[in-house]
């Protein structure tokens, strides 16, 4: 029994295991791109194209009611197209309602009612999102035109500055149930900027054989 | 003096983090189909094009309507069918046959490492323009969804046909739509 002999305490290195997992951390830590609250819910169509989206887009998002909301991605674009709609609707946003508009997503605001939006707090935005009408497309009150031309410019103007490339896709990101009217109207005005060509956002679907 | 260090709670940290992170990450990024939109003026004549075509027309309650070849007043009859794989999937793949065994003996090639991808997709794109090979006009009522539209595009898709254009519904089209039964 005298040679049978019991460790005092398990002491197990640890240390590959905690590289590993570091590693792993390190990984998804840089990978990972946390998505905005988006405020409103889209149900995408599917379909067999397994393209990409590519980056830098400007998107246009129409939800099943029809509403139109508006994104376009980078900080100092999004910066600079609230400038340009302000000069042109003469309104004038402060320091924090320029950062509000800075970080947040998509938006779907008359610009009657952008100040307003910028300054509430999450809660009211929620409320506001779930009452909005999105961004007027009518012929009398093209707003959405607007975004489109100050947008695209403030991106071009932000990828010179920073030696990047200038090319910026439009992207439609449409519910399936949306009218197929709606989605005419928005490409209508898209083609009114010269702009013919598109990238319609969809989920992956199994190609039939 | 022991160099040992518990590191117990540091691993237990570690690993939460990785899980979180494991756990909110999204890889799928979303998908896009990329369509070129006619320019307004150009798609009014283009009489040559017209040939070989199938005109679709989308309805409520995800129909489709279609006919061949060009619109005639008088002899333009519509058929009414949807998007099963029987319905326009049909239509199309029987119109375009010849096309989508070329490309299909293409895509075999390129499976086979044959031929390289920037070839594939130059002898597709002349394939699928040649005269004989199919066009399809997409077109809309005031009642189609949008899911319709994209439904569409990708029955083009899949019966390799590589000219499709969405354009205007014309009043006559309509009416023989609204008098179908």
């Amino acid at each position: 029994m005298s040679k049978l002999k019991i460790p005092s305490s398990p002491v197990l290195d640890m240390t590959p295991m905690v590289d590993l997992a570091f590693l792993l951390v390190t990984f998804f830590m840089l990978t990972t791109k946390f998505r905005p609250d988006e405020p409103v819910t889209v149900d995408m169509p599917s379909s067999v194209s397994d393209k990409i989206l590519p980056e830098n887009v400007l998107m246009i998002t129409v939800d099943s009611a029809g509403r139109v909301f508006y994104n376009i991605e980078g900080q100092f674009t999004r910066r600079e197209l609230l400038a340009s709609l302000g000069s042109k609707y003469k309104i004038e946003f402060t320091e924090q309602e320029q950062q509000r508009f800075a970080v947040l997503s998509t938006i779907g605001m008359s610009m009657q009612n952008l100040k307003t939006y910028l300054g509430a707090d999450e809660a009211g935005r929620k409320a506001m999102n779930l009452k909005t009408a999105g961004i007027p497309i009518d012929s009398t009150n093209n707003q959405l035109a607007d975004w489109i031309v100050y947008g695209w410019r403030a991106a071009v103007n932000t990828a010179v500055k920073n030696n990047k490339e200038k090319d910026l896709r439009f992207a439609i990101r449409g519910d399936g149930a949306a009218n197929y009217t709606t989605i005419k109207r928005v490409v209508e005005i898209f083609q009114e900027q010269d702009i013919n060509r598109f990238n319609l956002i969809t989920t992956l679907e199994a190609k039939p054989q | 003096m022991s160099t040992h260090l518990d590191m117990t709670p540091m691993v237990d940290l570690a690993f939460l983090l990785l899980t979180f992170f494991m756990l909110t990450t999204t890889f799928s990024k979303p998908k896009t189909m990329e369509i070129n939109m006619p320019v307004k003026p150009e798609n009014e004549k283009d009489p040559q094009k017209i040939n070989n075509a199938v005109t679709a027309i989308l309805s409520d309650k995800h129909s489709v309507y279609w006919y061949y070849g060009e619109f005639n007043p008088e002899l333009t009859q519509l058929t009414k069918t949807d998007f099963s794989p029987e319905g326009i999937r049909k239509v199309l793949l029987d119109k375009n046959a010849s096309t989508k065994k070329r490309v299909g003996e293409l895509e075999d090639k390129l499976a086979k490492r044959e031929i390289a991808d920037s070839t594939f997709k130059r002898m597709k794109i002349d394939i699928q323009s040649e005269k004989q090979s199919l066009f399809v006009l997409i077109k809309t009522d005031d009642k189609a969804k949008y899911k319709d539209v994209i439904d569409m595009l990708d029955e083009c898709q899949i019966a390799s046909v590589g000219k499709y254009a969405v354009v205007d519904i014309m009043q006559k089209e309509y009416e023989l739509i609204q008098n179908y039964k």
